[in-house]
């Protein structure tokens, strides 16, 4: 019998006291009637808990930890159960639900013109694209056509929302593992594309902007100085970026090795968007199913190799990069026109137009009362969100509101695979994993 | 594509927005995915499904959206299923990747996928009633009262 | 013969002192749910610096936080939640409601939402917007600063 088993004899006020002192090393050996069980019993080793069930380890050594749903580092309302050895993670589960708005029955009950202030609430880094596949769909039942302008407008402001997106994903990854200035940096530089956005849309968030035929708004007047003067700082304070993190030691070894995928593991997992290219599939909805004219400009699709934090943190600054490639491109070949569809039917008239003409007064009363129908039919519409696919499933039966509308979320798939990456590793390298996975609760519960 | 329409006689064929549409019997799903995946759909993006209440002689469908990264294609099966006995083998073996999703079908529309490993409630708390993507669940929306305000007869 | 006492007296009552301190240091909770969070991170960054007002701290902890900012939807699984992070804050504390999800279930009027925090909390500053923009959030603080200075909300 080791030292460690033997027992304190406690001696309680009031009673008689012990004849030995707790430091006497004499009779106080079980004696060998003691059961094994029983002992355990005592030392409290035996834990009542299904969930745990590998007898082989030391049971003393494991115990679930709750994270979340109240905690700074899971983005939102995330919460994982982990079973940990020690300080390593032997399983994960993530629960999730904490967030969830009911947004498909909600989709059911609004106009299809309606629907994108809707969507748009959903992955609230990346609003624009929300709007945008839902956008599609409904085009696509429609069976229109944007003019050129709307698709460019398109593409302009969701690929500057990309790279406010990829900001928050790297000020949190930074702020999560303690680089604190990184999340300054972050928000700073989004900040100067927020102001853009709402001078364009008129909201910093939820812009309800891309709409089905077109946009809400032309871009205003000066656009062009301000989309030059975040072209021109960005790629300057981005190198300040890299100064902060790609040349820290402490950032390359806590993300350098952690929380890996791989390319087999992330297809079966079915992760798309940066996690899946860090993992080296040269996968990207914009160069394989182009959408909104995407395919006329150019810019790469940046790739990793281990699928760890620190690829995935690589490929989002990459694509920042390659984001305002193409708004530089978008910005440069600006075509003129209309920003919307000329169909009466579909589109609101200009508010001049309300006062003179007694058709476009019906127009918009019929489409501000009861909505443009959409002929019946389904389709799957997905846009390359910051997180990966964003597919919005749309079904119509002929009337003016959406038969279903579901949203195939990036970040709901993107979450499965963090059992997966954080298998086996240390608990400090929890938070490391998820900010870069870089999940929005929004998306994941809608 | 071709492989699978000859290995599969009752799967009907649709073009529906210039996207391919396999309309699966239920008792075929779990098969016609597995091959679905050897004739190289190597991903599965999204499982999901749509109430049709009365408008359909099956009730519920449930659609999966297939894509092939090698190809650049995609494919949707669907599979009706008949309101008594919402059931369908789980394709969470060929794909493990939908495990999420087929939970989240599983809260919103009550339809059981047989074999899924853990087929409990997702999104919504463990002890709620219904499942709230259904047709004949109510919004559940609370009629707006203003504070303080006087009713007006 | 002299009314006031001689030499650097500041005369107050304990009220007054007590409320100048809570006002000039409170620490929010990070309470972020949805959308709203992100301009509440926003509002802590440096563009909009909330340090000025003495709040830059916000406490992963409820038990080191004073002021819970419920900064968007609030769902029906989250409420208990909600409402037992609301119980470990220990007192006097406050509840900003932040925008209208919160303060009303704002757009999403269905079966998932709580139909306002104040169903669960007590709620002292309802900021509306959705999402608020960081000087609407700020707006409400100082508001909620006034409020206590005054003695309105007592606890």
């Amino acid at each position: 019998m080791t030292a460690e088993e033997k027992t304190l004899d406690i001696w309680v006020a009031g009673t008689e006291e012990p004849e030995f002192s707790p430091t006497d090393e004499g009779e106080q050996e079980f004696s060998d009637s003691e059961s094994e069980d029983r002992l355990a019993d005592q030392y409290g080793r035996v834990i009542d808990d299904d969930y745990v069930f590998d007898d082989e380890v030391a049971d003393d050594e494991r115990m679930v930890v709750n994270m979340g749903p109240q905690h700074p580092s899971t983005h939102g309302v995330l919460r994982l159960q982990l079973e940990m050895e020690g300080e390593v993670i032997r399983r994960t589960k993530p629960i999730i639900g904490y967030l969830h708005t009911g947004m498909e029955k909600t989709a059911e009950q609004l106009t299809f013109s309606q629907g994108p202030t809707n969507v748009t609430r959903m992955d609230y880094l990346a609003p624009l694209h929300g709007e945008l596949a839902y956008s599609l769909a409904v085009e696509r039942l429609l069976d229109v056509e944007v003019p050129p302008r709307a698709a460019a407008i398109r593409i302009l402001m969701t690929e500057l929302n990309r790279v406010s997106s990829h900001l928050v994903a790297l000020a949190t990854n930074g702020m999560d593992i303690g680089a604190l200035s990184m999340m300054i940096y972050g928000f700073r530089e989004r900040e100067s594309i927020l102001a853009f956005f709402e001078k364009t849309t008129g909201l910093r968030m939820n812009h309800n902007f891309i709409r089905p035929g077109g946009v809400a708004a032309d871009l205003p007047p000066g656009w062009k100085d301000d989309v030059s003067a975040i072209l021109k700082d960005m790629p300057e304070r981005m190198e300040q970026y890299d100064d902060l993190l790609r040349n820290n030691p402490i950032w390359l070894a806590r993300t350098e090795g952690v929380g890996v995928i791989t390319a087999e593991e992330a297809t079966a997992y079915s992760i798309t968007g940066p996690a899946l290219r860090a993992t080296g599939v040269d996968w990207d909805i914009r160069k394989a199913f182009p959408y909104s004219g995407i395919d006329q400009y150019e810019f790469d699709v940046p790739v990793g190799e281990n699928g760890d934090v620190y690829d995935r943190y690589r490929v989002r600054v990459e694509e920042m990069h390659e984001s305002l490639k193409i708004v530089e491109q978008v910005m440069d070949s600006m075509p003129k026109g209309d920003y919307r569809v000329g169909d009466r039917k579909i589109t609101p008239p200009p508010r001049a137009r309300i006062d003179e003409s007694m058709e476009a007064l019906i127009h918009h009363f019929k489409l501000f009362t009861e909505g443009f129908k959409v002929p019946a039919g389904e389709t799957y519409v997905a846009v390359e969100s910051p997180r990966g696919e964003l597919g919005c499933y749309l079904v119509s039966d002929g009337n003016a509101t959406p038969y279903r509308m579901h949203t195939r979320a990036p970040s709901f798939y993107n979450l499965q695979a963090l059992p997966i990456a954080m298998g086996d590793s240390l608990v400090a390298d929890t938070i490391a994993t998820i900010a870069s996975m870089d999940p929005v609760m929004g998306d994941v519960d809608r | 594509m071709k492989v699978l329409a000859e290995a599969f006689e009752s799967v009907t064929w649709t073009e529906s927005h210039e996207q391919t549409v396999a309309e699966v019997p239920a008792e075929d799903w779990y098969a016609f995915a597995e091959a679905a995946k050897d004739a190289g759909f190597e991903v599965c993006v999204d499982v999901t499904a749509v109430d049709w209440m009365r408008q359909r002689p099956k009730r519920f469908e449930v659609v999966a959206n297939l894509l092939s990264m090698k190809d650049k294609q995609r494919l949707r099966m669907v599979t009706g299923l008949d309101r008594q006995d919402p059931t369908v083998a789980s394709i969470t073996p060929i794909w493990p990747g939908v495990g999420f999703a087929e939970r989240e079908v599983y809260d919103m529309f009550g339809i059981v996928f047989e074999g899924h490993p853990d087929l409990t409630r997702i999104l919504m708390p463990d002890e709620w009633e219904g499942h709230p993507l259904r047709k004949d669940f109510g919004v559940g929306s609370v009629p707006v009262q203003f504070k303080e305000s006087h009713k007006v007869n | 013969m002299a009314t006031t006492p001689p030499g650097n007296l500041l005369m107050t009552t304990v009220d007054k002192a007590a409320s100048w301190a809570r006002t000039r240091s409170m620490f929010p909770a990070t309470f972020g749910l949805a959308c709203c969070a992100i301009e509440m991170m926003a509002t802590g960054a440096a563009h909009y610096d909330l340090a000025r007002f003495g709040m830059e701290v916000f406490r992963a902890s409820p038990r080191q936080a004073d002021l819970m900012i419920v900064a968007g939807r609030v769902s029906q699984k989250m409420a208990p939640v909600l409402r037992q992070v609301y119980d470990q804050m220990p007192d006097p504390k406050w509840v900003i409601s932040m925008g209208a999800c919160a303060s009303s279930g704002g757009m999403f009027n269905n079966y998932a939402l709580v139909q306002g925090v104040d169903q669960i909390v007590p709620v002292d500053i309802y900021v509306p917007g959705c999402p608020p923009g960081p000087q609407s959030l700020m707006h409400g603080i100082l508001s909620l600063h006034d409020k206590i200075m005054s003695g309105e909300v007592a606890s």
